[in-house]
């Protein structure tokens, strides 16, 4: 039975404890996870896919609602969490070298950083969100359109863009970006939270020097999925905030 | 199967604080062009800056210039799908207004 | 060796079935549901989708009970909605969708590449998980009352016009969806970076290319349908509007998002039936198969063009006809590739030695019923021919054709052609043949007719309909009952197989591919040493090389 196909002898009796036995060689281990979170990403892309769908199509049909309803965006609080985003990638990114590098101190320093980015992100986010929901801006739950209709309603806004007032019909339609504006920034939160969880499940093991002995596939990887959040919020930074600000 | 992983090639800390410093002053950029009236320009140059950021997020962040032609097909696979779905779609929204013929 | 099987089982009065294999290796309901061994979790998928198709099954005697007579006298026409809701979205996602992949794929996909497990074993028991708890979640509904949108959830209906269970049977399709995702996601790693050295692209059997080629839609389609649920779930519950023309969305936006996805699904569905018949083609006509790099291809080809065809589920729906024509023409690019197998198909039978034990009778089914179902498909991919038959039962009896005369067949062959391998035991084959012979009579006899049915006008999904469509209705009806017998059949002769079939040995069917040369049941890890692979697919001089050594070692 066994001599019918040729049989490779393989040394796998001395292997690494994190090497699984499915895998006949660490590479092989590496390579194919590495290649399996690309993939999970590409799902993750055709996930918000949909919602960037949605949004071409209706930024092309209501694109003076869609102006007014950005200008309710703080440019500040979008600015500033696009630099927190891209700064806790750069410190992820020099978590993974730590981790390559065996610097088992620096590896936990960064991804602490990381960690409280994150955090940074998401406290801005509910600063933001809170607005949204004084301002009854909520689409579904707590909306007015009153801000639109008469933009003198709210001073702030005013006097800076100085947006005509749009008509009933017109400003209802800001509901819809509002709605994408929780859909997408939503989602991208919650994707956030995941990985800020992990983060921290990853502080407590880095800290025992599980990534720091060559087994570096777990940094390298979560390393690939935040820095994917990271692109997403790149493209919704000027898709929300950015539509136009010229006044 | 012995293709480059990223494990091979050590990106340097030096390659990343350049990336993160590039990235910061794109982000500064596309707001301030947002800030200049451009008409539907506007749009382009912020997708623009955007896919360029993104891009090097992708190369060096996350090592897809020193992976794998695999990895690097998978990549592209998805952003093609991607445009797929977008650009087919649009083709109904965008024609509708042509009339019957 | 009699000429009329292929069939070659060990002396059955000293066979016994292997005392160490992956049924007996660890004993205990928790090495069940904690196991990463891809074949214990591809008997435990084999065991729920079973489940969900009775379920399914039981659903559609009740709309053939219904449409016996033209009144709506068994069920109220809203009750008649949610049945046949019910039917397709358990039929659809929770049958067709992980049949062959989660069961045969599962199992035979590491045995074919040469490797010790699927790349990722957490990841697949997490899968089996995933739809588990989707299948609650559908009974769920089902016993809360149903929901009656049609499996399609279209819009505006599905989320402005009515009040039942859309919102949890939503859920519980995203939970699917991500089951199969995740199972789509393994077999691409798996194929990718496991195949054992000398097994390049080239010497694959085709059952890989197919299941590679879904796997593609699987990763690439489904979460596109997973963000569309969101949507309609967030649409019902919150009212954003994104699909109501009133506060200035699209529902037509809804139809673009879910048959992006639902369009690839279908060949989802059929991709991996059409690998089983690869290899029961080759197996039971002793040759290769034909034109290997054509089918290999043609699968990939149809992968990719599977992705712009969509909005043909749409031509009558309000799309620009701009937009009508590009579509229509892909859908008929599409169907080349699928002609181009059935064709390859042929090319092996021709001067082949065919034998016709039950996985061959399936088979050939298969290739009959798919062409007439993929035929039909072309008609209605020409926009013209589609605005009169669509919403008829033209399409049901056309994906019914490429569903269950198509897919459900192949799945048979499958289960059939590898039982031996899963069990170690033979299932009894006159019976089976017979099985086969009733299905496949039962099924033409109730879904032909609705080919008639469709031209003659009648619509799809409702309960009463004219009385002049009563005959063809009651003839469908009764090939329901002998389908209905036809597939009982398999379930009982299979599980008595368990117990008292014949023992198989490792290579009952004298097939090439690396499966045949391990044990029944295969050990759980598969390969005592990760094999070399050093011969081409199909290759039947090279197997009747090893009996050569095999015998001549003996004496």
């Amino acid at each position: 039975m066994s001599d019918s196909t040729a049989i490779a002898h393989d040394a796998h009796h001395e292997h690494p404890p994190y090497q699984r036995h499915h895998f006949e060689t660490v590479s092989q281990q590496f390579d194919a996870t590495n290649f399996a979170m690309w993939l999970f990403l590409l799902t993750e892309v055709m996930f918000f896919g949909g919602l960037f769908t949605a949004y071409l199509i209706l930024r092309n049909w209501y694109y003076p609602a869609f102006v007014v309803g950005s200008h309710q965006l703080s440019i500040y609080w979008g600015t500033a969490n696009t630099a927190v985003l891209i700064t806790s990638s750069f410190t992820l990114a020099m978590g993974v070298w730590c981790a390559e590098t065996k610097r088992k101190s620096g590896l936990v320093l960064c991804l602490w950083l990381t960690f409280i980015l994150g955090l940074a992100f998401l406290g801005i986010k509910s600063i933001e969100y809170h607005e949204k929901w004084v301002k009854h801006h909520v689409p579904g739950i707590r909306f007015s359109v009153e801000n639109f209709t008469h933009p003198q309603t709210d001073p702030e806004v005013y006097n800076e863009y100085h947006d005509k007032p749009l008509s009933p019909d017109m400003a209802s339609k800001t509901e819809l970006y509002f709605f994408l504006y929780f859909a997408m920034t939503g989602m991208h939160a919650l994707h956030m939270i995941i990985g800020i969880a992990i983060l921290g499940y990853m502080i407590i093991r880095a800290k025992q020097g599980a990534y720091t002995t060559g087994h570096v596939t777990f940094v390298e990887n979560f390393g690939l999925y935040w820095h994917f959040v990271d692109i997403i919020w790149i493209f919704l930074y000027p898709l929300l905030y950015l539509i136009s600000r010229h006044t | 199967m012995s293709e480059p992983t990223g494990q091979d090639h050590i990106v340097s800390p030096k390659t990343y604080a350049i990336v993160a410093v590039a990235l910061l002053v794109l982000t500064a950029t596309t707001a301030g062009v947002s800030y200049i009236e451009l008409g539907v320009f506007n749009a382009v140059v912020a997708l623009a800056i955007a896919v360029i950021k993104a891009m090097i997020v992708v190369l060096f962040f996350m090592h897809l210039k020193y992976s794998s032609k695999l990895t690097k097909l998978t990549a592209i696979s998805g952003i093609f799908i991607f445009l797929g779905l977008i650009s087919m779609t649009m083709a109904d929204y965008i024609s509708r207004a042509w009339g019957r013929w | 060796m009699s000429a009329t099987t292929i069939v070659s089982l060990p002396d059955q009065s000293t066979a016994r079935i292997p005392k160490v294999n992956f049924l007996t290796k660890e004993n205990g309901l928790l090495s069940w549901l904690l196991t990463g061994d891809h074949k214990r979790i591809a008997t435990l998928y084999l065991i729920s989708i079973t489940f969900f198709f009775f379920i399914g099954g039981a659903l559609a005697g009740l709309i053939r009970l219904e449409l016996l007579t033209p009144q709506s006298d068994l069920m109220a026409a809203d009750t008649y909605n949610k049945v046949f809701t019910m039917h397709g979205v358990i039929m659809v996602f929770f049958f067709l969708v992980p049949s062959v992949p989660a069961t045969i794929g599962n199992f035979l996909i590491p045995l074919m590449v040469g490797a010790k497990d699927l790349a990722l074993p957490k990841i697949n028991l997490l899968s089996w998980y995933l739809y588990v708890i989707a299948g609650i979640m559908a009974i769920y509904t089902m016993v809360a009352g149903g929901v009656d949108t049609g499996w399609t959830f279209t819009t505006p209906l599905s989320t402005h016009y009515l009040n039942t269970n859309v919102v949890s049977t939503g859920l519980a399709i995203f939970v699917a969806g991500f089951s199969s995702i995740f199972t789509g996601l393994n077999f691409i790693v798996t194929i990718h970076k496991m195949r054992c050295p000398g097994m390049t692209w080239f010497r694959l059997p085709l059952f890989v290319w197919s299941n590679y080629a879904a796997s593609i839609l699987m990763v690439l389609g489904t979460p596109v349908l997973a963000i569309t649920l969101v949507l309609v779930v967030l649409e019902r519950t919150v009212h954003i509007g994104v699909f109501d023309p009133a506060l200035g969305g699209d529902p037509l936006l809804f139809q673009h998002l879910f048959w992006f996805y639902s369009h690839p699904a279908v060949y989802i569905m059929i991709l991996p039936g059409m690998g089983v018949i690869s290899e029961v083609v080759s197996t039971f006509s002793r040759k290769r198969v034909f034109g290997y790099t054509a089918v290999a291809f043609s699968s990939v080809a149809i992968a990719v063009f599977g992705f712009f065809v969509w909005a043909h589920h749409m031509f009558i729906m309000g799309i620009s006809n701009y937009a009508a024509l590009v579509f229509s023409l892909l859908t008929m690019l599409v169907a080349v590739p699928s002609a181009i197998k059935i064709f390859n198909w042929a090319f092996t039978l021709y001067k082949g030695s065919i034998t016709f034990e039950t996985p061959m009778l399936y088979a050939f089914g298969f290739m009959g019923l798919f062409t007439i179902g993929g035929m039909t498909g072309v008609f209605l991919g020409a926009t013209g021919t589609d605005i009169h038959l669509t919403e008829t039962y033209f399409i049901v009896a056309h994906f019914h054709f490429v569903m269950v005369g198509g897919m459900l067949m192949a799945f048979l062959s499958g289960i059939h052609f590898w039982w031996p391998k899963w069990t170690g035991r033979m299932y009894p084959e006159k019976i089976s043949q017979l099985a086969a012979v009733v299905t496949f009579i039962g099924f033409n006899l109730t879904f032909f007719p609705q080919f008639i049915l469709g031209t003659l006008g009648m619509p799809r999904r409702y309960a009463a309909y004219p009385p002049e469509f009563q005959v063809l209705n009651v003839f469908s009806s009764a090939g329901a009952s002998v389908l209905g017998v036809g597939y009982l059949l398999p379930i009982l002769y299979l599980t008595w197989s368990l117990k008292y079939g014949a023992i198989a040995g490792d290579n009952p069917w004298q097939a090439t591919g690396l499966e045949w040369q391990i044990q029944s049941p295969p050990l759980t890890e598969n390969f005592p040493e990760i094999p070399i692979m050093d011969h081409e697919a199909y290759d039947y001089e090279w197997l009747e090389r090893q009996q050569q050594k095999e015998v001549a070692s003996v004496g």
